[in-house]
């Protein structure tokens, strides 16, 4: 007789989503699946819309990253209409991008999967949240947590409208040109995010890091997956949330592709399984091999982890020397410790904060020319970023009036879906033994998933 | 099998095609059976969402009669009426809505021929159409 | 001592933003965490359905939902708080009216799954699987949640006491509601809790916003830079804000862009697109046929901008699929 153990729903993070792990006789598990239970259609239902709405309307598809689907639509309209921002323009987008990632990494490691770590892996059930943390750290850095990301997400404010959803987004620029002092008030809170970010690395590398339990999983081969990687770089390699060409590295660390975003449908390749609302991502040059890892395997990871996997180095100073230091633990690249995805994205928050304070510091943010009218007629663009979560693509195709008759995209999550769904079942088989589960156990499985700070909400749009 | 008998809803102004249902001594049981009257003070005093709770509610095809332009009791509440109208028949065809389920016209008090032979023909092109599908999804 | 009232937030089809706008009530969270007994909430802590299904019913003093009713179990989902709970408060515009997802009902349900599982463009499909309510996989069952053929708003589908309004609502009306609870001065039932009154009244350009508003026609916000000082819609480019519920502190109007209706109707308006169809209509500087529609024409996708939020609690509620309408 198999038995059948149940998460269901599987807790903080973005959507929903549920385990369903299946043990044979003796009490190994046989199969373990991660379910996505929902799906909105959005690729549907924005067709037929006026093009000029997709930064507004598709972002509502993630209210946790509302930020990077205003941006990847922004650009995907720049390019349809064939208009390039102004600079002003760009570097008030890239700032409020940085903004976000800061804040949502933040969210992530103080409210969804920190509390894995943070209040560790075997604390029951009621301790691992946001409560727990600020039982663990203290009420004064729980507070000055919460207080960080209110500031941050006030720039989004300043710049956007709204904390939440921007709504400054027009092909050719940003409907808002930033005042002295609002750029003022972005400078000391960029000032403050930077104090913030290095005592948040300080608190990893001393508290957590050093901890025996998160060292060993964090070298566990239950959190191992051997994959590609696939993250925006720069010319010179370095990560880019905002703008840059898209690089893949194959399972050894070597440079499998190079593209602009405009090939990626040579590249990248969707599946379907009936199991579940999630489509899994793969890359198209290597045949669909089903959820399986090592160098025949199509399957690739994005986001933080990813994104180090696929650069080589940072452009800001105190990121790069963490970059060193992450480099200089694991003994070389690429990193294929799903845990570590805890410590990059750390270090993409020390990233975030130094590139708000660059912007913030640059003369020309405050030139009130932020948008250029198109001139030709709309037809088909694309558009990318690094999200949190990793790569996002949004491709429309309109008629000539504009309206959209097409659009295809590839939301961050997606391109961990296989991942995810191995990380789930590996840990599961490596840590369930003779139908023996306890609570911890079970906590330690959905720490495999955390990690990513899956958004499902995206991942089925 | 049973002929499709439609349901029609006919907003009347008060001072010309409600009048004009009269002269032609067609009182309100007179009217064609499909044709339910809603008298209106003005055609002007048709909110659009009439139009579509009338549709939300069964009915098959909506008719609304105001005074010719110039003639509006209200000065241009008809000529709103027309603003309005235009509109929504841009828009019914996005609901999944025929734009000749709704149709405006003007009459005067006097003109009973036109009257009855716009009620006719609406008649007549709604049960071409034939029924009006209710949503699919179970709402209330 | 006391009892605490006992709470919880769930989300359905949601896009996650109005659990932001618990997050984003900071210290006010942390206050309520400590006032109130919070028994489940699935982004930041670690309660199961079968914890809820455990509470005896009523226990609940509160549910906050919010997202629309899209998939089956979550219409389950939304029988099982209203026998948990006293009160169910709809938490944004996803549960209040339907929100933007519900602009899906202006297509069949199951073209949805067609359009993202067989023809995205980057899709490789070779056996047309869709996703299935029961599959089998090794030998085992594994079940999903069926796609409903139309998006529901919350009251839709459960009686609802209390809606907050907003995609998302600001964590103030949030706030607002909470403690209105925690300190037992909640309006009477039925309630919308933001501002009786259209956003205009409290938009920041509304002193430029004049008496009679007269379009040639209507521009789109790509054809155009405007003034960021002169209301919107003097200015020829659409403004829901006539139309929209007041509360939002005017956000888009802050960043220089037109409202596009998240809060709402008005009070006691039920359908927020014909009322905009209205408005805008009456701000048409023309007068015969050729002329009017020629400014009608020059509003590109009505239903998708009149109900951006609220078409499956509008009068339609959802596309009726005449052929060739
Ligand atoms: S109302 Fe808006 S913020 Fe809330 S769940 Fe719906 S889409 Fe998200
Ligand atoms: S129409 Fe728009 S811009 Fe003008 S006052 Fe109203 S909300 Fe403000
Ligand atoms: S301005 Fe309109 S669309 Fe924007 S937040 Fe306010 S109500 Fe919502
Ligand atoms: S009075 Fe007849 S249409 Fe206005």
């Amino acid at each position: 007789m198999t038995r059948r153990i149940l998460i269901d729903p599987v807790t903080r993070l973005e959507g929903h989503g549920k385990i369903t792990i299946i043990l044979d006789d003796s009490g190994q598990v046989e199969h373990a699946y991660f379910q996505v239970p929902e799906f909105k259609a959005f690729e549907l239902f924005c067709r037929g819309r006026a093009i000029e709405e997709m930064p507004a309307l598709t972002q509502k598809i993630c209210g946790v990253c509302p930020t990077a689907h205003h941006h990847a639509s922004s650009k995907a309209l720049d390019d349809l209409f064939g208009v390039k921002p102004p600079p002003a323009a760009a570097k008030i987008r890239e700032l409020m991008h940085n903004a976000f990632m800061f804040e949502d990494h933040l969210l992530h490691f103080f409210f969804l999967g920190g509390p894995d770590i943070i209040v560790g892996f075997d604390a029951p059930a009621s301790k691992q949240n946001i409560l727990g943390v600020i039982e663990t750290l203290g009420m004064e850095a729980g507070k000055e947590a919460i207080e960080i990301r209110k500031k941050v997400r006030r720039i989004i404010s300043i710049i956007g409208g709204s904390p939440l959803y921007p709504a400054n987004g027009l092909p050719g620029g940003v409907s808002k040109a930033l005042s002295a002092p609002e750029i003022a008030e972005i400078r000391s809170t960029a000032s403050h995010a930077l104090l913030f970010a290095k005592a948040t690395l300080n608190l990893f590398s001393r508290r957590i890091l050093p901890e025996s339990r998160f060292r060993d999983m964090l070298f566990d081969d239950a959190f191992r997956l051997e994959t590609a990687y696939l993250g925006m770089v720069d010319s010179e390699n370095r990560t880019n949330f905002y703008d840059g060409s898209l690089r893949v590295v194959d399972p050894k660390g070597k440079e499998f592709a190079r593209f602009d975003v405009h090939e990626y449908p040579r590249h990248l390749e969707e599946h379907v399984v009936s199991w579940s609302y999630m489509k899994v991502l793969s890359l198209k040059k290597i045949p669909w091999n089903g959820f399986t890892e090592g160098p025949d395997s199509g399957i690739y990871r994005v986001g933080p982890l990813a994104r180090f996997n696929v650069s080589e180095g940072m452009k800001t100073p105190l990121a790069q020397a963490e970059y060193e230091r992450i480099l200089e633990t694991f003994g070389g690249k690429p990193v294929h410790q799903t845990l570590a995805y805890h410590w990059t994205r750390l270090m993409e928050v020390l990233y975030a904060a130094e590139r708000m304070r660059e912007l913030a510091d640059d003369p020309g943010l405050s030139d009130s020319n932020v948008r250029i009218l198109p001139d030709s007629l709309p037809g088909e663009g694309i558009g990318v970023c690094e999200a949190p979560r990793g790569t996002l693509i949004h491709h429309y195709q309109t008629d000539p009036k504009g309206i959209v008759n097409r659009l295809n995209l590839l939301v961050a999550t997606q391109n961990n879906a296989a991942a995810i769904c191995m990380s789930v079942e590996k840990a599961a088989r490596a840590l369930i033994r003779d139908g023996e589960v306890s609570p911890a156990i079970l906590n330690l499985i959905e720490a495999a998933y955390r990690a990513y700070d899956p958004c499902l909400a995206c991942a089925t749009h | 099998m049973k002929s499709f008998e439609p349901v029609i809803i006919a907003f009347l102004c008060n001072w010309c095609s409600y009048e004009g249902a009269d002269s032609a001594g067609r009182s309100r049981k007179e009217l064609p059976p499909n044709v339910k009257p809603i008298r209106v003070m003005c055609s002007g005093r048709v909110d659009p969402e009439f139009v579509l709770e009338s549709f939300q509610k069964g009915a098959d095809g909506v008719l609304i009669l105001g005074c010719h332009p110039g003639s509006c009791h209200y000065r241009e509440g008809n000529i709103q009426t027309l603003r309005r109208y235009l509109l929504i028949q841009n828009m019914l065809p996005q609901l999944g809505i025929r734009r000749d389920r709704l149709m405006l016209d003007w009459v005067s008090s006097g003109e009973s021929d036109k009257f009855a032979a716009i009620l006719d023909r609406m008649t007549c092109r709604i049960k071409t159409v034939g029924p009006l599908p209710g949503p699919t999804g179970n709402l209330k | 001592m006391k009892q605490k009232p006992k709470i919880a937030f769930c989300w359905l089809s949601s896009c996650g933003g109005c659990e932001e706008s618990i997050v984003d009530l900071s210290e006010t969270l942390l206050a309520a965490a400590e006032a109130a007994e919070i028994l489940f909430w699935p982004v930041a802590l670690d309660y199961r359905y079968e914890d809820l299904e455990k509470l005896e019913d009523q226990e609940l003093d509160a549910a906050f939902i919010n997202g629309s009713v899209r998939m089956d179990d979550q219409e389950e989902l939304a029988h099982l708080f209203r026998k948990k709970s006293k009160r169910i408060f709809a938490h944004g515009t996803c549960a209040h009216l339907g929100g933007v997802v519900g602009l899906a009902n202006l297509f069949p349900g199951k073209e949805g799954l067609n359009e993202a599982y067989l023809r995205a463009p980057t899709v490789s499909n070779p056996d047309s699987i869709l996703p299935k309510t029961r599959c089998e996989e090794g030998g085992e069952t594994l079940a999903l949640p069926g796609f409903h053929p139309a998006v529901k708003a919350l009251h839709q589908v459960i009686d609802v006491e209390y809606s907050i309004p907003g995609c998302p609502p600001t964590p103030e009306l949030v706030e607002e509601a909470i403690l209105g609870l925690l300190e037992k001065r909640l309006p009477s039932r039925g309630s919308v809790l933001a501002e009786k009154k259209a956003l205009c009244h409290t938009c920041p350009l509304n002193r430029t916003k004049p008496e009679r508003i007269q379009a040639q026609r209507f521009y789109r916000i790509y054809e155009k830079i405007w003034d960021p000082n002169r209301c919107f819609l003097d200015q020829g480019l659409i403004c829901l804000g006539p139309s929209t519920r007041g509360g939002c502190k005017a956000r888009c109007i802050q960043a220089n862009f037109p409202c596009r209706g998240c809060f709402g109707p008005l009070e006691k308006v039920r359908d927020q697109g014909a009322a905009t169809l209205s408005f805008l209509a009456s701000l048409m500087h023309a007068a015969t046929p050729e002329e009017i529609e020629m400014i009608a024409d020059s509003i590109p996708d009505p239903a998708g901008l009149f109900y951006r939020y609220s078409l499956p609690s509008s009068r339609i509620h959802q596309s009726r699929f005449e052929e060739n309408p």
